[in-house]
């Protein structure tokens, strides 16, 4: 068990690490490679102040017809992102880590708060599963990528709280926690989770052709 | 591949059905991948990979809106139902499929682009909707009365097979009619240098020509230096922009720019249409290589608006009735005119009641994006798929609705008929026609 665990710590902390951060910059670049081969009717027209507007926009969860007409998604969505991005980067539990193998010193939150923090991820997900497997326009569109993505989100945080209380087999469910995890990273660039890298871009290039073209609001 | 939606509701076209007829699956396999790989990429790609198929997009469509919420009309259902299974199989799919593909991409969207205000991540599904056409195109999969009107562009430059002689007898006959009121009126032809190159779509010579009619008495009775051609070229719609066929497009846009040129006009003012608005400001362009359009293009409220601010356009009395006004979705969402089309309606009519929602987030006509044009056999797919538009024309509670651009017209004509909302259907020109000063006007 020792072994299995200094081998998810390790060798795969760092694979998953590296396809994370190199998988990443590879879709950034190769995407742009396309961008300029292939959509060039649209490339020029980006346009940082109306990108920044646009996502400035989306990001008040109140400020947007889309938001707006499905408040209770919309407030799910938000706590569920912020939760999500907060939680495992202040974490005490992997400060430690972080100061234990590399000797950097990394703020974080209490247990408390990313204890309460988690469940909300957690309820995030079982909101967006429920939703996604009774709401007819969404079982219309659903296929098994967009079950891997939340329930690998999913599996994540339940393994993170369960090791944290201790339930079961401490180790083996802190293994378990941090494969998910090290899948959840890598998974990044390559699946449907890809819009956390994207979305910027995607949004920015909506806002930049309402803006500087349309001359209208693109929320 | 063949899930509920398009599949049971499939419309009996001449067009379509010839057209699949002579398909293969390894035909279209053939065309879809030359599409992709040749005319789309980072955004396509993106857009697919990234939507999270949260069904946000939804609320946004008339369609959606005006079948109780059936799922398969959502913008993402959409998508799902065409590109992403086209995508899913590498372009293997069968002639049946392309079908439905066509039906859904030239009859049950109208590419206006509202669901961009519904969709977080700022996926436009117009644009995934455009390259489902352009393949349905290049498969030669189009609506009969839709591909009618692109051979129209193709072979006459405009769309309603107008011959070369008719056109300038049009306009002398509007001429001639209109010297009954105004006896010093022109519609000047081929007056090089002048300011303003007006253009109109082919509907107009063919049987909108009070129109015509109404805006030469507009140029005329505010001094305008203006112009019309007396060759091809005068016709600023395009239908083959929405049958995806691009190339077609491209010469429509390049006889209007070039017919601009020629006369050495400042600049192009177009009467009230929307998607004639797109293909000269947004789309056509683009497919020539010019960033923004290479001669100065203003869609008619824009013109009216700055006549009213020179002071050139005086009111000499107000429309009284009540009236509320239609956001076309080509120049409010397309352009921004939202603010100059409600000036422009405020200085002639006192009771003006705003239609919700409005502005950018306005429903659709359901006619645009060359839906009305798919004819007779679509009739019903666009009258049944805005319901919502018919309680909304309700809700305002006023006799007459004010809608600045063609498509719009048509398409609200067959609402408020079907839905009887018993309200009367104008153009702005109408209202300014009927209320401004007119100098040298002898009744």
């Amino acid at each position: 068990m020792n072994a299995a665990y200094e081998f998810v710590v390790g060798p795969l902390a760092w694979i998953a690490g590296a396809i994370f951060v190199l998988g990443s910059i590879y879709r950034l670049v190769s995407m742009y490679a396309l961008a300029v081969k292939k959509d060039y009717s649209s490339l020029p027209y980006m346009d940082l102040k109306y990108s920044l507007r646009s996502i400035i926009h989306w990001l008040n969860p109140f400020g947007t017809a889309g938001w707006k007409a499905s408040p209770w998604t919309a407030a799910v969505t938000f706590i569920f992102h912020i939760c999500l991005i907060i939680t495992p980067l202040f974490l005490l539990g992997h400060a430690v880590l972080l100061e234990t193998f590399h000797g950097i010193e990394w703020p974080t939150i209490s247990d408390g708060l990313a204890d309460g923090l988690t469940m909300l991820v957690i309820a995030g997900c079982i909101f967006f599963i429920i939703r996604r497997a009774t709401v007819d326009k969404l079982k219309y569109i659903t296929s098994g990528m967009d079950w891997f993505v939340i329930f690998l989100v999913l599996a994540t945080f339940l393994t993170g709280f369960a090791a944290y209380h201790q339930w079961l087999n401490y180790q083996f469910i802190l293994i378990l926690h941090i494969l998910a995890g090290e899948a959840m990273l890598a998974s990044i660039p390559f699946t449907r989770l890809s819009h956390m890298i994207f979305w910027v871009f995607i949004r920015g290039y909506m806002g930049s052709e309402f803006g500087k073209v349309r001359h209208a609001k693109d929320w | 591949m063949s899930i509920p939606g398009i599949r049971d509701r499939k419309i009996e076209d001449v067009g379509l059905q010839a057209g699949v007829d002579r398909l293969t699956e390894d035909q279209i396999q053939k065309t879809i991948k030359k599409v992709l790989k040749g005319e789309t990429g980072a955004k396509l790609k993106l857009y697919a990979e990234t939507c999270m198929r949260c069904g946000l997009c939804a609320e946004g469509c008339h369609y959606y809106m005006s079948h109780d919420k059936d799922p398969s009309y959502a913008p993402v259902s959409k998508v799902r139902q065409t590109m992403w299974e086209i995508l899913r199989h590498n372009g293997k799919v069968s002639p049946e499929f392309i079908y439905g593909c066509a039906q859904i991409a030239y009859t049950e969207c109208n590419m206006c682009k509202r669901c961009a205000h519904y969709c977080p991540l700022g996926i436009d599904i117009g644009y995934i909707i455009s390259v489902v056409r352009r393949i349905c195109h290049k498969l030669g999969v189009v609506p009969l009365y839709i591909q009618d009107t692109a051979h129209s562009h193709s072979a006459t430059m405009n769309q309603m097979w107008v011959k070369d002689d008719e056109w300038p007898d049009a306009l002398q006959w509007q001429e001639d009619e209109a010297r009954d009121e105004i006896p010093n009126l022109r519609i000047p032809l081929e007056v090089e240098g002048a300011d303003i190159f007006y253009s109109v779509i082919g509907p107009e010579p063919k049987f909108r020509t009070q129109l015509i009619y109404q805006a030469a008495v507009l140029m005329n009775e505010t001094g305008q230096s203006w112009t019309m051609p007396a060759t091809p070229g005068w016709d600023n719609s395009d239908m083959a922009m929405y049958t995806g066929d691009y190339e077609v497009m491209g010469r429509i846009k390049r006889a209007h720019f070039d017919t601009a040129m020629r006369l050495k006009v400042k600049r192009i003012v177009m009467g009230e249409c929307g998607h004639a608005f797109r293909s000269i400001y947004d789309m056509g362009n683009r497919w020539l290589g010019w960033k923004m359009h290479p001669v100065r293009v203003m869609h008619a409220i824009e013109f009216y608006h700055e006549l009213l601010e020179k002071g050139q356009l005086k009111i000499a009395k107000t429309f009284d009735t009540p009236v509320t006004l239609h956001d076309p979705c080509n120049i409010i969402r397309g352009r921004g005119l939202m603010d100059q089309a409600r000036e422009v309606v405020k200085a002639f009519c006192p009771n003006f009641v705003e239609m919700t929602p409005n502005r950018e987030h306005n429903y659709c006509c359901c006619a645009g994006g060359g839906v009305i044009n798919c004819g007779p056999p679509f009739k019903n797919v666009r009258v049944e798929g805005n319901k919502v538009k018919a309680e909304q024309l309700i809700r305002t509670g006023v006799p007459v609705v004010i809608a600045p651009c063609h498509n719009c017209h048509g398409g609200l004509e067959d609402i408020i008929h079907a839905y009887k909302t018993g309200q009367e259907l104008k153009f702005l020109i109408d209202i300014i026609y009927e209320c401004m000063e007119k100098p040298d006007a002898v009744e």
